[in-house]
């Protein structure tokens, strides 16, 4: 397949003006013939779902939750990334555009991340016009932080909850256009496949969620987002539902999967606490603006920590190692997730770890004795007692314990400049597409590319392709062949799964499978392991389709039923990962090969043979996907090695 | 921990429920409440039974889909968190929990411990947003909102919408969820414009819904996840008298 990423011509600068200036529209009176499918409310869903409603398209959106409030954006803790450079101390959008591209490790788009930092400002406006209640300072002018990968203060933040009001920001508008009828709302609704017409995407098949029924859907076009696909290791900082069922069904149809190697582990999350785990807790990242991160210097007090025999809080400084100011003395405890992520594990593995051995320390005791307490609860309240609820440890007094883990995928369906995917009208936007943060996504900028393709790209970019689309009128699923058979194809595969009768539940699987996935394709990858990860994950699979059980019946509220679907396609999606990650041969970002790093540890990139977005497609059952190269030409900017030591 | 669950078990919105009960051992005290009965569930699936359905997401606390009575409490025993962050060391070994779905008209039980709560989603359509299109807003900076008010209003917008006032109200009103959606856009200049509108559509919209009235007993406050305290209620109040004093 070759990839058309439809660039436009032109200066980095002009490119997305330029582009709106000549792109196609759908006139007023049209926009209401269209259908639109949103599948998916988290902040892209919610925010596309609103503005094309508001456009006068008529829009079917859907989710899984009880309500569209509840998608997992609705977690996101820290902040949110705009270039308004309120703070006076150097920000532009070309500079957070740098910081991204660096970031991510030279292996993302110029032109979308330029476009995402030029509509950042807006978004910003959007949400304050909306109601979002960003922190102010005592002028009445909104405040900012830093986070990770930068060195201004950029993010805009609602106490620890930046997530939730904007995303509550996003559901006000989309209920808004729920009551003016321009918006269909579906909850309690997964999508069970994509419905193709002569090749291009018209509907999908859904499941009812409370009663089992099987339905049908029409759409001009189909946007997916429908988030990430960090499931597949169990244990993540995603909600229990998040799931990649809906790219997954794409990518079988025909969209390309791009670079699903690129995988974010978080640096800051309460470690594991035993086999009954069901989930990681994230402690957000902006902590690190006041925690100082740090193992014991030496191995024997690292023991006696571990065995109670000594407290943290009676180490003094000079036995400390603050591994990452030491090691990064421009960025400090502020460098970017990937980085901060490898540095612990590399302590904890050579026997510095403390708590299990598998956790370091997150520290806030100078900053308490030089803000005070009442600064830092101010700051992070939520968050202390988030951990302390989960933990039982105080930690304005000792030392939060934290252990990286799996929070975010770069990775995702393959879109092109207009955010469609290789399937002519089926888009994927948000965590869902893999287009902007390249190898590694900086902190605070998912929730801006989530609202920047939502409220911002893709209401413009779908007109491009929607007046192409004039000629199609409404198409009543009943009467298309193409639906019954995706609804038939449901059915079968819901009865297999149903038929299988073995004796393991769904969720013990998924372990399984998350084990495999985090011992071998994880932080550290090498070619043997990840060799052994695929015979793993396949080993899996086969358990999986020859002894899961699922209790009841598939034409009622079944939850087990809803978990093996989603689990299904993990297996299939984690042996890609694995493969992506086996051909890649260098270290980028979130993407560490340990056969190719510097000497004193660092990634070593490959841009010579690997300066590319690697686009899976898929082939047919039992057959090997293909895969496609998308050159990335840096026109505007020098591709350097990241350095965040000086 | 060894402990005995009074669960409740009801098929479907019209079938008639019944506690049954269950005995789980070795449960470790680390375990959140919802990892303690994906345990029971598991031990259901291997017994060939139906797993208890419950509706759950995040599991952090802020999505706001857990629900659940515990022992007569909505989110169980510990002050503001929400079952998912309920640990089970607030609990005894030997200990008997009896697990309810919420109780309220409002929230009829769809199965075992799931309810409905779309209510809560068309209270909200009614009125709680801010009308601005897509690209039409000024610039951030250009209003300026008071420290105190930004942050009060926060404090409202809290809310995870998951219903334990509701539940916990003897008059199942739903006074303390929509207090916070008015509270929160009444208090930004930006929400003024509306004011008087959205409180007079979402109290209307919440009447034909059929919950209750407030007579301030408070129980809501006690009993919210996120601390949401009833002066919101207060204004709520407030505006809406002045709604109808307007004509």
């Amino acid at each position: 397949m070759k990839l058309n990423a439809k660039i436009p011509s032109g200066p980095l600068s002009e490119k997305w003006s330029k582009y709106k200036s000549s792109q196609n529209l759908v006139n007023p009176a049209n926009k209401r013939k269209f259908d639109i499918i949103v599948v998916g409310t988290g902040l892209a869903g919610a925010s596309a779902a609103a503005s094309l409603g508001e456009l006068g398209f008529k829009v079917k959106n859907f989710c899984y939750q009880d309500s569209p409030r509840r998608a997992h954006s609705i977690a996101a803790q820290g902040g949110i990334n705009a270039a308004k450079n309120y703070q006076n101390d150097g920000d532009s959008v070309y500079r957070l555009f740098y910081d991204t591209i660096k970031g991510g490790d030279y292996r993302a788009r110029e032109a979308n991340v330029y476009r995402l930092a030029e509509v950042s400002n807006q978004i910003i406006d959007q949400c304050v016009g909306q109601g979002v209640p960003f922190a102010r300072d005592y002028g009445g002018y909104l405040d900012n932080r830093s986070f990770g990968g930068a060195l201004v203060s950029r993010t805009f933040y609602a106490r620890g909850q930046t997530g939730q009001q904007l995303l509550l920001g996003a559901y006000g508008a989309l209920n808004r256009q729920i009551a003016a009828g321009n918006v269909t709302m579906y909850t309690r609704t997964e999508m069970m496949d994509i419905v193709l017409v002569d090749g291009i995407a018209r509907g999908i098949v859904t499941r009812n969620l409370e009663t089992g029924e099987l339905e049908s859907h029409f759409g001009h076009a189909v946007v997916l987002a429908t988030g990430g696909y960090g499931n597949v290791f169990f244990l993540s900082t995603n909600a229990m539902g998040s799931n990649a069922s809906a790219i997954w069904k794409a990518y079988k149809k025909g969209a390309c999967f791009a670079n699903p190697a690129f995988v974010q582990i978080h640096p800051t999350c309460i470690p594991v606490h035993g086999a009954s785990q069901s989930k990681l807790t994230l402690m957000s990242e902006s902590l690190r603006n006041d925690g100082r991160i740090w193992v014991p210097k030496e191995k024997e007090d690292a023991e006696k920590i571990r065995a109670g025999k000594l407290k943290p809080t009676d180490l003094p400084d000079e036995k400390r190692d603050y591994y990452l100011e030491r090691r990064y003395p421009a960025f400090g405890n502020l460098v970017p997730r990937d980085v901060a992520s490898r540095a612990a594990k590399e302590r904890c593995d050579a026997g510095y770890g403390v708590g299990s051995g598998q956790a370091v320390y997150l520290d806030f005791k100078d900053s308490i004795s030089r803000l005070g307490k009442a600064k830092i609860e101010e700051r992070y309240g939520n968050l202390f007692q988030m951990y302390e609820k989960i933990v039982d440890e105080n930690p304005y007094e000792t030392p939060m314990m934290i252990y990286p883990a799996i929070h975010y995928t770069m990775g995702g369906l393959w879109v092109d400049y207009e955010l469609m995917t290789t399937i002519p009208g089926l888009f994927a936007i948000g965590e869902a597409n893999f287009s902007d943060h390249g190898a590694n996504r900086l902190g605070a900028s998912a929730l801006m590319q989530g609202l920047a393709d939502g409220y911002f790209v893709l209401p413009f970019t779908i007109q491009n392709y929607l007046a192409s689309q004039l000629s199609v009128p409404r198409m009543d699923p009943a009467k298309q062949p193409e639906f019954a058979a995706a609804v038939e194809g449901t059915k079968e595969w819901n009865e297999k799964l149903m038929g299988i009768k073995g004796s393991r539940s769904v969720d013990s699987i998924h372990k399984e499978l998350g084990l495999a996935m985090w011992d071998h394709v994880g932080m550290g990858r090498n070619k043997p392991g990840l060799e052994e990860g695929i015979t793993k994950i396949k080993k899996v699979k086969e358990l999986f389709w020859n002894d899961v059980k699922i209790p009841g019946n598939a034409d009622t509220m079944n939850i087990e039923l809803e978990k093996a679907n989603r689990v299904a396609d993990f297996l299939e999606l984690g042996e890609l990962l694995a493969k992506d990650a086996l051909h890649r041969e260098e270290s980028c970002g979130g993407h560490f090969r340990e056969e190719h790093a510097m000497s004193d540890g660092e990634a070593k990139r490959d841009d010579d043979n690997f300066k590319y977005v690697g686009a899976w497609e898929y082939k047919g059952p039992g057959k090997e996907p293909e895969l496609n190269k998308e050159a990335l030409d840096y026109e505007f900017i020098q591709v350097k090695t990241r350095n965040y030591k000086e | 921990m060894d402990l005995t669950l009074k669960v409740w078990r009801q098929e479907n919105r019209k079938a008639k429920g019944r506690f049954e009960s269950y005995s789980l051992k070795n449960i470790s005290p680390d375990s959140s409440f919802l990892e303690m009965l994906d345990v029971l569930n598991e031990q259901l699936i291997m017994q060939n039974n139906e797993p208890v359905a419950f509706d759950h997401d995040c599991r952090e606390g802020i999505c706001g889909m857990c629900s659940l009575f515990i022992n007569g409490r909505a989110h169980g025993p510990d002050e503001s968190i929400t079952t998912c962050q309920l640990h089970m060391r607030k609990f005894s070994d030997g200990d008997t929990i009896v697990i309810e779905p919420w109780r309220a008209g409002g929230f009829p039980v769809i199965k075992d411990l799931i309810v409905d709560r779309s209510a809560f989603d068309q209270i909200l359509q009614a009125g709680g947003f801010i009308s601005v299109n897509t690209g039409s807003a000024r610039d951030g900076n250009g209003i300026l909102i008071p420290k105190e008010k930004s942050d009060e209003s926060m404090d409202a917008a809290a809310c995870i919408g998951c219903g334990a006032c509701v539940a916990t109200c003897k008059n199942s009103s739903a006074m303390l969820f929509m207090a916070s959606k008015v509270s929160h856009l009444a208090l930004l200049p930006q929400g003024r414009p509306e004011a008087v509108r959205r409180a007079k559509a979402m109290v209307a919209k919440m009447d034909e819904l059929g919950f209750g009235s407030c007579t301030n007993t408070g129980a809501c406050e006690v009993e919210c996840p996120k601390g949401i305290s009833i002066a919101h209620i207060a204004r709520l109040n407030r505006e809406f008298l002045v709604a109808n004093l307007k004509p």
